[in-house]
């Protein structure tokens, strides 16, 4: 007994509790983000190796927005909307030449639009890292932490994004025609419903989400052009653990890596956590390649 | 089949045997030029070519598993860059010795390359770009916080050891021999990967390539050539590795990041795959446009928007890539 209550005290408790609010926080960011990036996947068959770099874009220009107008909400919004209308018009310009060719070719176009965005903003912004100050600045006390209610809010806001996105596909008139397109192309099409458009609106979409994760996370970390390759490379990660295309097992995977790495990063140095969520991912992929929050396919 | 009017001039049989005189006439013609190039070149574009050589072989090696097995391996940089850092601990821990330096390199791409093929051959398509890129990046993170052994951020330097032909000759290297060297072994590279797309082994390869579902119903053991095929892709792109730690006598964990993956298929894309002869063409492509931009507008310039732009241009409008006209004749 007096073994087990030495395990007892050894176990940081507080450092736990911090950790899994960390992690939940960091979980609902990359949840927001996988989320557009599966949809994508889902409907279109495409894998946008371009979605971290619209994250990154949406912070720059969030970043750009509140340096002109000062207000954090503003720039929120008006990020989002230039990004989506970017996203929509790169795919009217690269992908869609290439809807009934091989989906490896969408990952290469991506791929090439990801280097021309990165290096883009490497050219327009410098190797310098841009901040955007967090609209709340009040924390509270957790432990021996001064625990920003900001981050809190990011996790509220994210969960706001994706649980009105889930509403709109639902019960709105585009979601329905998205989830239409999702289940049968070819008969979505002979129903009338405009397919290409269908595309273009859903990559609109992912794009947005994708700004607004990026403004989003803006205030806690820096801004600079290569966070979007670091977001994207764990949003995959989430996206094939959740299940390729399936909305909520990646909400659910985004939370469970997080958390992991969260953990993890209690006994290991950060950059190392990295390495836990690539064994979930090999050994997701070795077991159950169809993602692990879906019911194993007949 | 028609009787075309070239076939009453010249018959079939002899055109086939035309065409293998002429694929060796052409061979010893490039192969001619790349010999004599050190030799009137100054010294920067000798170390240019010897260069564009090492990063052809590396696209070459992936052309393997892109053109003719169909799978878009976004991992080669792990596969370079363990072949790179074998060598370089090789040549810094055990007396520099060229072959051994060689050896040591190949072995560790060999071992990447059996751990990264195991885990990914059941995989298909995005699935399997997507889990080598993964794979490249644990090795990156790996080498990249494994300070003690393989130098960090700041890699490792060491002294390039001689060109050591038992009895013959033992010198040390200059940009001639170098670029020598690096054309001797890109060339049997070369000559080697065409004979085994040519074998009935990379037969099977291309048809994996062409229907998987059909060719694991025939009865072929698919997983088993995926895998081989892997490890062969992998052991190239762990020599080429070996080649530029040789070259520039330092490694850096930059070489890892699986940027390095991506410019290895940007080679493939832009230069024709299934082609072999492509990704080297791509390769080139890319340095010299890469160079030319940085001459013409400053080393801040960001050569990779337009050569981006270039990339998808490639895919969208010219799927075949530059030497995408001679993949037939290439591979008959």
């Amino acid at each position: 007994m007096v073994a087990l209550s030495e395990l007892f005290q050894a176990v940081p408790w507080q450092l736990i509790i911090i950790q899994t609010i960390n992690g939940i926080v960091t979980g609902m960011i990359l949840a927001l983000i996988a989320s557009g990036l599966t949809l994508i996947f889902g409907i279109m068959d495409v894998v946008n190796f371009a979605h971290g770099e619209l994250l990154m874009l949406g912070a720059y220009i969030g970043f750009v927005v509140f340096a002109t107008t000062g207000n954090f909400w503003l720039a929120l919004i008006g990020s989002s909307l230039i990004v989506a209308i970017l996203g929509a018009l790169m795919q009217i310009v690269t992908l869609r030449p290439l809807i009934g060719r091989d989906p490896l070719n969408t990952i290469l176009v991506t791929f090439g639009i990801s280097l021309v965005l990165q290096n883009y903003a490497l050219w327009q912004f410098g190797p310098t890292a841009r901040r955007i100050p967090e609209p709340i600045g009040a924390s509270f006390n957790l432990f021996y932490l001064q625990y920003p209610w900001y981050r809190i809010l990011i996790a509220v806001l994210s969960a706001a994004i994706i649980g009105s996105f889930y509403l709109f596909l639902k019960h709105g008139k585009f979601g329905i025609w998205i989830r239409a397109t999702a289940q049968d192309r070819v008969m979505a099409q002979a129903m009338g419903i405009p397919v290409p458009w269908v595309y273009t609106g859903v990559f609109a979409i992912g794009s947005a989400m994708a700004a607004a994760s990026g403004v989003l996370f803006g205030p806690t970390t820096g801004i600079d052009h290569s966070m979007g390759l670091d977001w994207v490379l764990r949003a995959f990660i989430v996206v094939v653990v959740g299940g390729m295309g399936n909305l909520g097992g990646s909400i659910a995977a985004a939370i469970f890596i997080s958390l992991l790495e969260a953990y993890a990063a209690i006994w290991l140095d950060p950059s190392q956590a990295v390495i836990v969520s690539f064994v979930v991912l090999i050994l997701t992929l070795l077991f159950r390649p169809t993602g692990l929050f879906v019911p194993t396919p007949k | 089949m028609t009787d075309t009017p070239l076939d009453k001039i010249m018959p079939r049989d002899k055109l086939r045997l035309s065409h293998n005189a002429v694929f060796w006439l052409a061979f010893a013609a490039v192969m001619a030029v790349l010999v004599v190039a050190p030799l009137v070149l100054p010294e920067f574009w000798r170390r240019f070519l010897t260069e564009c050589l090492i990063w052809g072989l590396l696209a070459m090696s992936s052309d393997l598993l892109i053109g003719y097995t169909g799978m878009v391996s976004f991992g080669h940089s792990a596969f370079f860059g363990l072949g790179m850092y074998g060598a370089a601990g090789a040549l810094i821990a055990l007396p520099p010795n060229l072959w051994l330096a060689t050896l040591c390199g190949l072995a560790g791409a060999a071992a990447v390359a059996l751990f990264v093929a195991f885990f990914s051959i059941r995989l298909r398509d995005i699935y399997f770009a997507i889990t080598t890129l993964i794979f490249s990046q644990i090795f990156y993170v790996i080498i990249f916080t494994w300070t003690k052994v393989t130098g960090g951020e700041n890699g490792l330097i060491f002294n390039r050891p001689h060109l050591w032909i038992p009895f013959l000759y033992d010198r040390r290297f200059n940009s001639t021999t170098m670029h020598w060297f690096v054309l001797a072994v890109v060339a049997c590279s070369y000559l080697f990967l065409r004979r085994v797309t040519q074998s009935p082994f990379g037969r099977v390869l291309q048809s994996i390539r062409e229907n998987e579902p059909r060719t694991r119903a025939i009865g072929y053991a698919v997983e088993r050539y995926k895998m081989v095929a892997v490890m062969l892709s992998g052991l190239f792109a762990g020599l080429a590795g070996v080649l530029y730690a040789v070259q520039n006598e330092f490694v850096a964990p930059n070489f890892v990041f699986f940027l390095t993956s991506g410019d290895t298929v940007m080679y493939n894309v832009v230069g024709g795959i299934g082609t072999l002869v492509g990704p080297i063409v791509g390769a080139g492509f890319f340095q010299f446009a890469r160079q030319e931009l940085s001459q013409l507008f400053g080393d801040q310039f960001p050569y990779l928007i337009p050569l981006g732009i270039v990339f998808i241009v490639t895919i969208i409008f010219l799927p075949q890539g530059i030497m995408g006209f001679a993949r037939r004749w290439l591979n008959r």
